[in-house]
């Protein structure tokens, strides 16, 4: 185990008697309870941590939360538990963390993708990829992209499935607050206190915010970590609370709709069994409290990238929360009070503090925290630094004098940018604050407010007193009172965070050597800015789009506003003429499992069963999806394909008997006195005179008169009829039904009521059919007289109740036994043993297509396809002449959909009788080989016939019976024959039997 | 009474979800001019108010629509819709069973309004969803019909088809940790 | 997710809604009687504002009613909502 070199002697928030072992590109190191994967490299004096995305060039660690751009790593548990691109500064340390670097090849220490920074960067300035990869076309596929894709990559996807659980839960509440820092938790505090259901999030293992890292603050007479303590076990009490530690607020959607991830297992060493990895929290929220806090500035100079420069206020907490030594000989370059915060703290450590170098003139307040002994320059210019894999010095400039200062650290002190990100994401106006130089939450588009320094209100007693009246207007808007007014607590602070700040880059930039970098996850520097305002980029969209500034995963968290300060100086209009970019969801990245939650595998979708699921099982049934449900497509026997088995169904069906789960068609129950009225105006057929016990095959059209859907309807009274509809149609019918009576016809006394799963649907269809059914059917003659085709009644069946209909979908003499579905399992179990006396057969949605297609029996969907009339597939006997109106009826008086050269339905055979065409096969008249006249709709070989048959649509179609028309297949265009589409038994002799 | 070999989809129970029994069930659609009448008819208070339900000597009637509610009558009979059919005779209403369309499950106990919670977006807290309230609503992908029959006691109804999906999920929250 | 205030059952979230075009648009009483650029005129042409929109929605996973609204496409903010057959309220001038 190595000795951490670079933990202080006492103090942090770390369990120091709980040492962890963790490794680091395979390298051992050890840290302790509480550190997070970058406290713990940086206890071990270890600052490289990554190589950047373009150049490749060393990186190290630069802040402590959210918006680190360079330390992305990968974290390895198992063979399939790898997750990419997490940040070390929020990955908690667990014993035996596997932790890896990314981007570079083959080693952080050497990697020979350098080369683009050393000899290659000035031919890859801003735009590169524009400029470069324009010609020839096809290279981008083949060479460019890939190449570029090999070389850039950020971190390697896991290639197995994840083996983790992830949850998500709906939540609600009177009052969310985001973040739990000072403003944080008193907003949550008055809230609650006002009974008001409260959440408090935060996206850190331990709440607190920059309480967390205080030094030498009492709060209401207490050390500030007694209060946070004493705080936080008091809201922990309250049981209108709920605390959500590890929970990043990622996602502000329209009407208080926020997006949570809480992460559960991530720091744990063992995962214990059945605790998800995620939890996704949609939280819907009366108010939102934003106190997302601000996020710390870096100074563009010239090579600012080296590792071991980070941000300042981020040392000064890895010292006070980790116990960490950033560095041994630390230099600060300031444009903000709190370097001289930051400087005061490190050295009181003992770390030595060999220069703050101010770019401006003096520190804003009067009185810095006493920094004797440390050089301080004032309006300095930093000119660069050295070092390979870690900085060693620094060049500074004050007056006329050059000097350079040995280090192993730099701090950047550039100023705090209020988190505005949730807030824009809301739709807020954003209103530029020039005294604060800042981005300030302005005019809110949802029920929200900011809080605390996310609004600037940098000082601890400002931020708590911020946090008190924004918990208190929430929960007041959210209708609780609250009581009188109560001022803040008294706050001491030895050393205030001061105020200043520097946007843009620094007057050393423009023509240095080396890069100033404004974004270091993108790799862009201060030039290539310039770059394209040279170029006559001037919108801030096109600058961020042309240089990728802002676009990595860390979406310019550090980087967006410098980025504005270059453009506005380049450009010489204000920040808040240039505008901003546009902030999106998610604020950090977040897993597609915690998206995904359950609903993976088996249970992504619904698999809607029916009552015979099992039993079709049990027979070896192949099933196939149609929507939702599973139904099954075909049952071949021991050594069968589907072509056999298929060709024995049908064989079967038509010489005996057949039994068919048609229970997934959609049945509706029409009830009132207008139930007649109201089909008569829906569909397009006739239903007055339709006969108690009577069935009719009705065709309903949308308005605009194109087939939307068709089925049986049968009338069980004068004012009661059982509607069935196509599987797929059944919401959609119901839903359109629904749609007309509500708006259209509220004057109908008409009701509507599904039956799809009331009913489980046996068809019995073959010759045999009715032997197989009639000893198993009480109180009902079903013969040929007294039940003739297309009939229904009543009656009851094995003891049950059943509604059965003499109905046919094969040419057969056919049933369809509607039983309860409960019921449905025995019933179909003693019609199956039954039949086993006819050789009875179970068969498919397969065998179901090529029978009704040996008929010419149009499937909706598959020979109309939203643009296919009555008329056009041979329907138009089905329309009720004489109807002044129904759905449809005006659009099949228009032209187009009256012309004479519609595609029509017709039947095509091959010549050669073992090859079936293509379904969606085009079709060409001999005469004009260029102009597809229709295609294919339906194709299969069939057993009865001894050859294949095809539906078609093609235009003029029944025109053309007797034509040989053309049709496009795979090895060359064949000829066939244009017939009629019915196929066997065009009288329908069987069928009435 | 129902034949014993009615079948259900569902699973026997866990500590938090059981299978509700055979129910026997019926929609019935009215307009409001009519409810009193198909209210003395059926010898229950259609509810009138949204999303409320009415309990008396069995049956149960949860207001599903301003004209529609689901009529649950806890002593399941395959007779009982047609019985009730009869006593409507000449009532200008809709009466269809649906007995077998949907099957119930209860979700209780002091994990009950976080079980629902993983799928389904309403509030569930006692002072939103108080005891009596019904609606359809979804969980996850499926409709449902939820109603509130205890502080700590959901009643959960689904299409059939659907009930094996609702269950599993509802099993998968039961199971968190 | 937006939250719908449905006229019966109060607010509630989008997801129980299935949205259902623009509002106000009677199917005429007649339709034979329509000319076809006056059934083109039904059939097809529809509004598409920047602002303001009556629209229709049903509550389809709830009680089941078609009801009307009015939406800034803009903001998804809603005026009102309101139960067919009521009167659109006034729309502000977008």
């Amino acid at each position: 185990m190595t000795t951490t070199l670079f933990r202080t002697g006492s103090g942090g928030l770390i369990d120091r008697s709980r040492p962890l072992r963790f490794t680091f590109d395979g390298k051992s190191y050890s840290g302790l309870q509480g550190d997070t994967l970058a406290s713990a490299l940086l206890a071990n004096g270890v600052h490289l941590v990554g190589r950047s995305f373009k150049y490749h060039r060393p990186r190290g660690i630069m802040g402590i939360g959210a918006d680190e751009p360079n330390a992305l790593v990968g974290v390895r548990r198992d063979d399939a538990r790898y997750t990419p691109n997490l940040l070390a500064t929020q990955v908690e340390l667990y014993d035996g963390l596997d932790a890896v670097s990314q981007n570079r090849h083959p080693s952080l220490e050497n990697d020979r993708m350098a080369v683009n920074d050393r000899l290659l960067s000035r031919f890859i300035p801003a735009g590169f990829y524009y400029k470069t990869f324009m010609w020839p076309h096809k290279a981008w596929d083949r060479l460019y992209e890939p190449r570029i894709r090999a070389a850039a990559g950020l971190g390697v996807a896991p290639d197995k499935p994840d083996p983790d659980s992830y949850t998500q839960r709906y939540a609600h509440c009177d009052v969310l607050v985001i973040g739990a820092g000072p403003a944080g938790i008193t907003a949550a505090m008055e809230a609650a206190t006002a009974d008001a259901r409260v959440i408090l999030c935060d996206d850190r293992a331990a709440m607190g915010g920059s309480l967390l890292s205080a030094a030498s603050v009492t709060i209401a007479g207490k050390d500030s970590s007694v209060w946070l303590d004493e705080s936080l076990a008091a809201l922990a009490r309250m049981p209108n609370v709920t605390l959500l530690s590890r929970t990043i607020a990622f996602g502000y959607y329209p009407h208080n709709w926020i997006g949570l991830t809480e992460r559960l297992t991530d720091h744990l060493a063992v995962m214990p069994a059945g605790r998800p990895r995620e939890r996704l929290w949609q939280v819907r929220a009366k108010e939102v409290v934003i106190a997302a806090g601000a996020i710390e500035r870096p100074l563009v100079f010239p090579g600012n990238d080296r590792p071991g420069i980070m941000l300042a206020d981020a040392a000064r907490t890895y010292l006070q929360q980790y116990g960490v030594s950033v560095g041994r000989r630390v230099a600060i370059v300031a444009a903000h009070d709190s370097a001289y915060r930051a400087a005061h703290e490190l050295r009181a450590a003992g770390i030595a503090v060999v220069v703050i170098a101010d770019i401006r003139s003096r520190p804003a307040v009067a009185n810095p925290p006493d920094c004797a002994g440390t050089r301080i320059l004032s309006d300095a210019s930093i000119e660069g630094t050295t070092g390979k894999l870690r900085v060693t010095s620094i060049t500074l400039s004050a007056g006329s004098k050059r000097e350079t200062f040995a280090c192993d650290t730099v701090l950047m002190a550039g100023g705090f940018t209020p988190s505005v990100h949730l807030f824009s994401q809301s739709r807020g106006k954003l209103a530029w604050d020039p005294e604060l130089q800042a981005y300030l939450p302005g005019q809110s588009a949802e029920a929200e407010r900011s809080a605390g320094a996310c609004r600037g209100r940098f000082a601890l007693e400002e931020a708590l007193a911020d946090g008190m009246e924004a918990g208190r207007a929430a929960a007041r808007s959210a209708g609780f009172a609250t009581g009188v007014e109560v001022h803040g607590p008294a706050v001491t602070v030895s050393h205030p965070i001061g105020e200043g700040g520097h946007i843009g880059a620094t007057s050393s930039s423009k023509g240095a050597k080396d890069k100033a970098f404004v974004d270091w996850q993108n790799d862009v520097t201060a030039n290539d800015i310039l770059l394209a305002a040279r170029e006559g980029f001037i919108s801030i969209e096109h600058v961020k789009r042309y240089t990728t500034t802002g676009m990595a995963t860390d979406q310019g968290k550090l980087s967006n506003i410098n980025a504005l300060g270059i453009v506005s100086e380049a450009t010489g209009r204000t920040i808040p003429e240039i505008g901003l970019t546009t902030f999106r969801a998610p604020y950090t990245p977040i897993t597609f499992g915690s998206l995904a939650g359950r609903a993976r595998g088996d249970l992504f979708d619904p698999a809607r069963v029916t009552a015979f699921n099992d039993w079709a099982i049990e027979q070896g049934a192949v099933f196939e999806n149609v929507r939702n449900w599973k139904r099954a497509h075909y049952f071949p026997r021991p050594g069968e394909d589907m072509h056999a088995a298929v060709a024995r169904e049908c064989l079967q069906v038509r010489k005996s008997v057949g039994i068919f789960d048609a229970s997934t068609l959609g049945k509706i129950e029409v009830v009132g006195p207008d139930a007649a009225e109201f089909l008569n105006r829906f569909y397009v057929n006739a239903w007055t005179k339709l006969g108690v016990g009577k069935c009719r095959y009705g065709v309903l059209l949308r308005e605009d008169g194109f087939i939307l859907d068709d089925g049986v309807v049968g009338r069980l009274a004068p004012d009661r009829f059982h509607v069935t509809t196509t599987t797929g149609g059944a919401a959609r019918v119901l839903n359109m039904m629904e749609d007309y009576l509500q708006t259209e016809w509220p004057d109908l006394r008409v009701w509507l009521t599904s039956t799809t799963e009331q009913w489980s649907v046996i068809a019995v269809q073959g010759p045999n059919a009715r032997e197989v059914l009639s000893p198993l059917i009480e109180g009902l003659d079903v013969s040929a007289e007294a039940f003739p085709h297309m009939s229904i009644a009543d009656a009851q069946m094995c003891g049950v109740p059943m509604r059965l209909m003499r109905v046919s979908f094969t040419g057969e003499l056919g049933f369809e036994v509607n039983v309860p579905s409960g019921y449905g399992a025995m019933v179909w179990q003693a019609i199956w043993e039954r039949g086993k006396l006819y050789d009875m057969v179970p068969y498919g949605t397969e065998t179901m297509h090529v029978l009704r297609a040996e008929k010419g029996f149009i499937i909706v969907g598959q020979e109309t396809d939203g643009t296919v009339t009555p008329d056009d597939v041979g329907l138009a006997w089905a329309i009720g002449k004489a109807k002044p109106d129904f759905v449809g009826k005006r659009s099949l008086a228009r032209p187009a959909l009256a012309a004479s050269n519609r595609k029509q339905l017709v039947g095509l055979l091959t010549r050669n009788p073992q090859i079936a065409l293509e379904e969606g096969a085009q079709i060409v008249s001999p005469s004009a080989p260029g102009t597809s006249i229709g295609h294919v709709t339906s194709s299969y070989h069939s057993s009865v016939l001894k050859k294949s048959i095809a539906l078609a649509l093609v235009r003029g179609g029944r025109a053309r019976i007797g034509q040989i028309l053309h049709v496009s297949m795979p090895g060359g265009s064949i000829p066939v024959g244009v017939v009629a589409p019915v196929f066997f038994d065009p009288e329908g002799k069987r069928i009435n039997v | 009474m129902f034949d014993p070999d009615v079948t259900s989809p569902l699973d026997d129970g866990s500590p938090a979800i059981t299978p509700v029994g055979p129910v026997s069930r019926a929609i019935i659609r009215c307009r409001a001019s009519d409810i009193d009448l198909v209210s003395n008819r059926i010898d229950i208070a259609l509810p009138r108010a949204a999303c409320r339900s009415v309990q008396d000597s069995g049956l149960s009637a949860l207001w599903l629509g301003p004209d529609e509610w689901l009529i649950l009558n806890a002593t399941p009979a395959d007779s009982w819709v047609s019985e009730l059919s009869a006593r409507l005779d000449g009532a200008l209403c809709s009466l269809v069973d649906v007995s077998h369309r949907q099957v119930a499950l209860s979700v209780h106990g002091p994990r009950a309004e976080d079980i629902l919670a993983t799928g389904c977006a309403l509030d569930h807290s006692i002072a939103a969803f108080p005891v009596g309230m019904c609606t359809r609503t979804m969980f996850a992908k499926a409709e449902i019909v939820l109603w509130r029959t205890g502080a700590a006691n959901f009643h959960l109804e689904v299409w059939r088809s659907f009930a094996r999906y609702v269950e599993a999920l509802l099993r998968e929250a039961e199971s968190e940790r | 997710m937006l939250i719908i205030r449905c006229p019966y059952c109060g607010e509630r979230p989008e997801l129980e809604f299935a949205y259902g075009g623009q509002a106000h648009i009677a199917r005429p009483l007649q339709p034979s009687d329509q000319n076809d650029e006056d059934w083109n005129v039904y059939l097809n042409l529809r509004a598409n504002p920047k602002g303001w929109h009556s629209e229709r929605w049903r509550h389809i996973h709830g009680c089941a009613r078609f009801f009307n609204a009015v939406r800034d496409t803009r903001t998804d903010h809603f005026l009102a909502t309101y139960k067919m057959g009521e009167p659109a309220p006034e729309v502000p001038s977008t």
